[in-house]
């Protein structure tokens, strides 16, 4: 049962969490300005990356918050958790 | 039974009280301290069961969970499968039998209760033996928060198996100070009979605990069996000690086998001799303490067989005064007996020859072919192993964060160097964790050992008995031998996990706690590769058995799940309702009059609501309040329509979709003012939705000023439903003015009944004129009964979830999840009219404009009329059409859709269905079949609305 960092509450256990998928995948300004690949490619289209991963995740039976982490996929050690107003911090 | 085997004094056994028990349906006796393995030596038996493929004698072989031998079935006071004579602690009235290999399951409900606790603390130490508890005592005397765990039902560990002496009294003296010191300090929990199973991420391990399972039938039912221990620490000490490993020869399975130091624990522990004649076979020195432990206890020793070409010099004086022969450069290659040893097979060893052998007479063969650290949790902890050659045996290959290993786990034999070692893991564990070692912590001291004389690595006996190994057995449980490892590596295979698979060696009750290593040694050998390049198999948890009731804890039967019931769940259960489970929610199906099956009860209820009025508890119904100066802002970016436009006091139905354009909720909005909106969801949407609201919120639009929150459970719903329903409401709450011209559909109103809030809205799921009545839960049965009561004059019916869907169904309206699946979108549904053209953007448009959502071939929702009149289609059913001829296209034959929704309706007087059909609309008219347990039913295609098409009902 490993412990994610939530920025809101501290560690806690990851059964209180919801996985979001990839992080800084903003709704698009204009849909209607997009071509149906470029649509689709928000809508089902996702990295898939071995290694350092931005993500969100929800504080579901928590706080309720969402927030953002930096994950390694390999190890699954979270390496940061950042407000969602927070830019991607840059690691080495 | 007698127990001629019982030492006349000494073990930690209470001989002034004795108890019975039954084994093989045989009457024995023991003390309390006696485990069932130790009583059935007591008496002379050895042989406790059978193997499970060649049915081949099997007996106690360890003392511990690393018997490979003594499986036996608990049958009082609770049936209880796969339980080893050598961990069962005796009781009196304990009634058990041997076991080929399999148990069998108890076909009665365990009545016992089992619990789990939470529990932090800074360390955790995991064994309570030398290096344990001077690891523990470290870290309590600094004023850590300490957890001790230890699986025996004392503390000591090996001390309970010895002679030591620690700080020059008894060591046991030593054990019994430190517990004595542990119990004084108020952060230590200390947990004797408790099996750390598991070691998880960041500190978290699991442990059981055997709480009343040694009392019999005298356990307190108050006090659960067994309990789980969720335990989470800032660092792990694992100082789980060492099992000895056998060597493998010839019919080493025989009863009468057994490792050395088991036979030591069974003498100190139990008061117990193993036989009156042993041979001792070694390839260590340990094994010399139990050769001249069991002589000092009068046991006859016919001969130490020594597998190095020399005794180690001291040992060997020591033998010599005892006058025990050690026969150094010799091996057993085999034993003689039916069910029991009478001879060890002894033969000269040099340089991996073997020579000839002859039989020596003994009733026991203690074996020792060294010692394999228990290095389980350590490696559960994701840490590498390493295999120290030395040893013969894998030991802790690097550093693991939050976890450390002490003492014989880590491949430390000796005494001192234990409690050393405990001292010092603990001492670095706090330097890590920031906390200072107590002044006072001062290292118990033992005598210094003699110099250990290397130890021979030796896996097993070349086979001189010609059968090339196939009695030659690694795993005992699982009957596999030396032949068959041969096999899988005739056949190629070079992984041990491949040939683990293949064999099955060490997938079995004890999951290879003495086969293991065997096996990988054997296998390098047979491959001629070095043991460190085939390396072991992954330790995976648990370390011994688990109950799953353990695991289940007091998340059983109504409990395994929150069951939730509305305010009115009393009165539904007095009203003699038929329950379904909608989620976690339990909701009247429908109310069965005598005599009545639910068919007959739903058409009496439908006819009630299309005729007359009916009511529904529809409190299940999710509710989210929904507030700020940007609420209509938000609803019109989830919902497909336009919600801003509504008027205070007005009701609207509204569809959300997915970024795909799939519909994933409906329901109703109600205006409550300019800035709230309260949102009513399906049932089982509830929770989803308010998630979906909360996520755009915060993660796109965190600039709209809007709060959402569940009222799910503040208000309840119960919807009266028919022609009458306006009678009924307005003798009820005489202040509304009713009629349709004061009270529109998609209304509401606020009223009250004797100073009860109540909340009326003009809502229908039925077709048919209704009026939903909201009010607190805690008014609920007042409410519902003053409804009863004003309604009876028209014969109001109380109606179910049952009623509900027919209901809806021979109106069209579609269940979210059941007449859809994730891939239907509201133009599927023929909910274009839902859709707003003139928002430029909600979530779910762009994609409606998608290629593959133009596709006139998408399965749409139509109704289905089987032409018999007569069938009531199964829900989940294929649809398939005929070719022009008559007849079916060839297989496979392409299917059109599925019924989603089947009723018999009592308005139709005939059954009906509602189904996603590819190109449905234009179907319409068609008639296509569905087969129906082997038969093809010929079904019209029809719009979705059956009942009242023109909406000509919903007013009265």
């Amino acid at each position: 049962m490993q412990l994610i960092p939530c920025p809101w509450c501290g560690p806690r256990e990851e059964a209180e969490f919801h996985y979001g998928g990839q992080a800084h995948v903003p709704y698009p300004d204009d849909p209607a300005a997009l071509s149906d690949e470029e649509w689709a490619h928000y809508v089902f289209f996702r990295d898939n990356t071995k290694g350092r991963f931005a993500e969100r995740w929800n504080h579901n039976a928590g706080c309720r918050r969402w927030f953002n982490a930096v994950r390694d996929t390999t190890t699954y050690r979270f390496e940061s958790v950042y407000r969602l107003d927070h830019p991607k911090p840059v690691t080495p | 039974m007698s127990t001629p085997f019982r030492t006349p004094a000494g073990g930690r056994i209470d001989r002034a009280t004795t108890l019975q028990f039954t084994f093989d349906g045989l009457g024995f006796t023991g003390h309390p301290g006696d485990t069932l393995a130790s009583a059935l030596l007591a008496a002379g038996r050895h042989q406790v069961a059978t193997s499970i493929k060649l049915g081949r004698p099997r007996g106690i072989a360890a003392a511990w969970a690393e018997d490979p031998g003594g499986l036996v079935q608990v049958e009082e006071p609770f049936p209880e499968p796969m339980l080893l004579a050598s961990t069962v602690e005796l009781f009196d009235g304990l009634v058990a039998h041997g076991l080929p290999g399999q148990g069998r399951l108890a076909d009665v409900p365990d009545s016992a209760r089992y619990d789990a606790v939470h529990h932090h603390v800074d360390v955790l130490v995991v064994g309570a033996g030398p290096a344990g508890l001077t690891a523990a005592l470290t870290a309590a005397r600094a004023g850590a928060r300490v957890a001790l765990v230890d699986e025996q039902s004392e503390a000591g560990g090996s001390l309970l198996s010895g002679t030591d002496r620690i700080d020059g009294v008894p060591a046991l003296e030593w054990v019994s100070n430190a517990v004595a010191e542990l119990a004084r300090h108020p952060e230590v929990l200390h947990l004797q009979r408790t099996t750390a199973f598991g070691v998880y991420d960041d500190g978290f391990a699991l442990a059981l605990e055997r709480r009343t399972d040694h009392l019999g039938a005298a356990a307190p039912k108050e006090v659960s069996r067994q309990r789980v221990w969720r335990l989470r620490a800032r660092s792990i000490v694992t100082a789980t000690g060492a099992h000895e490993r056998p060597v493998v020869f010839a019919d080493n399975d025989r009863p009468g086998t057994m490792l050395a130091g088991a036979a030591r624990t069974f003498l100190h522990r139990y008061g117990v001799l193993p036989g009156r004649e042993a041979v001792v076979f070694t390839t260590n020195d340990s094994a010399y303490d139990a050769a001249l432990d069991l002589h000092r206890a009068g046991v006859r020793v016919q001969a130490v067989v020594e597998a190095r070409p020399e005794a180690p010099p001291h040992r060997r004086e020591e033998c010599e005064r005892a006058g025990i022969r050690v026969l150094p450069g010799a091996v057993v290659t085999g034993t003689q007996g039916v069910e029991r040893v009478t001879h060890a097979l002894v033969a000269p060893f040099s340089d991996g020859q073997v020579g000839t052998s002859s039989a020596v007479a003994c009733d026991v063969l203690l074996v020792s072919g060294g010692w394999n650290p228990a290095v389980h949790l350590f490696s559960q902890a994701r840490g590498r192993l390493r295999y120290d050659e030395g040893l013969g045996a894998f030991v802790p290959g690097e550093e693991v964060d939050g976890l450390s290993v002490a003492g014989s786990a880590a491949g430390v034999l000796d005494l001192a160097g234990c409690l050393a070692d405990g001292q010092r893991v603990a001492r670095e564990t706090l330097s890590a964790l920031a906390i200072d070692p107590a002044a006072d912590d001062r290292l118990p001291s033992a005598p210094e050992p003699v110099a250990p004389t290397a130890p021979l690595v030796l896996w097993r006996v070349p086979d001189t008995s010609g059968a090339e190994g196939a009695t030659q057995f690694v795993d005992l449980q699982r009957d596999a031998t030396v032949a068959d490892i041969a096999r899988a590596v005739g056949a190629g295979l070079r992984s041990i996990e491949h040939v683990k698979r293949y064999t099955t060696i060490g997938t079995a009750h004890d999951q290879g706690k003495t086969s293991g290593v065997l096996t990988s040694g054997i296998t390098a050998e047979l491959l001629g590769v070095p043991v460190r390049d085939t390396g072991t198999t992954t330790f995976r948890p648990p370390y011994t058995p688990v109950a799953f009731a353990a695991l289940a804890g007091r998340d059983r039967g109504s409990l395994f799940d929150p069951e939730r019931v509305t305010a009115l769940h009393q009165w539904h259960v007095a009203a003699g309702a038929v329950f379904e489970d909608v989620g976690q929610w339990k909701r009247p199906r429908y109310y069965p009059e005598p005599g009545e099956d639910m068919e007959a009860a739903v058409l009496r209820e439908c006819a009630a609501a299309r005729t007359g009025v009916g009511i529904l508890d529809g409190s299940t119904l999710g509710k989210i309040d929904v507030q700020g100066p940007d609420a209509a802002v938000l609803l019109d970016r989830l919902y497909t329509n336009l919600i801003s436009s509504l008027k205070v006091g007005s009701v609207r139905y509204g569809v959300m979709c997915g970024v795909d354009g799939m519909v994933i909720d409906d329901g109703t909005v109600l205006r409550l003012a300019e800035d709230r909106f309260l949102v009513l969801t399906t049932t089982g949407g509830a929770a989803k939705i308010l998630d979906w609201m909360e996520e755009w919120v915060q993660t796109e639009w965190p600039d709209l000023r809007v709060h959402c929150t569940s009222v799910t459970e503040q208000w309840v719903t119960f919807p009266v439903v028919g022609p009458r329903s306006r009678d009924v409401v307005g003798a009820l709450f005489p202040d509304v003015n009713v009629s349709n011209e004061a009270f529109p559909f998609m209304t509401w109103r606020d009223t009250s009944l004797e100073g009860v809030p109540v909340r009326l809205a003009r809502i229908s799921f039925s077709g048919e004129l209704a009026f939903e009545v909201y009010v607190s839960p805690w008014y609920a049965v007042a409410v519902w009964q003053r409804l009863l009561e004003a309604g009876r004059p028209y014969g109001i019916t109380p109606y179910g979830t049952e009623t509900m869907h027919v209901l809806r169904a021979e109106k069209g309206y579609p269940i979210i999840g059941q007449d859809t699946d994730g891939t239907v979108t509201p133009h599927d549904l023929g909910m274009a009219w839902a859709v707003s053209k003139k928002k430029p953007d909600f979530v779910g448009k762009r994609s409606f404009a998608r290629q593959a959502n133009q596709d006139p071939r998408r399965k749409q929702l139509v109704g289905l009329l089987p032409v018999d009149r007569q069938t009531v289609l199964p829900e989940g059913s294929q649809i398939v059409e005929f070719l022009a001829d008559g007849e079916l296209p060839p297989p496979p034959v392409p299917m059109l859709g599925h019924v989603t929704s089947s009723y018999r309706s009592a308005e139709l007087a005939r059954p009906f269905a509602l189904a996603l059909v590819k190109g449905g609309r234009e179907r319409i008219g068609d008639t296509v079949h569905v087969p129906v347990n082997g038969t093809l039913v010929p079904v019209e295609v029809t719009g979705s609305v059956l009942v009242d098409p023109e909406g000509a009902r919903r007013d009265g």
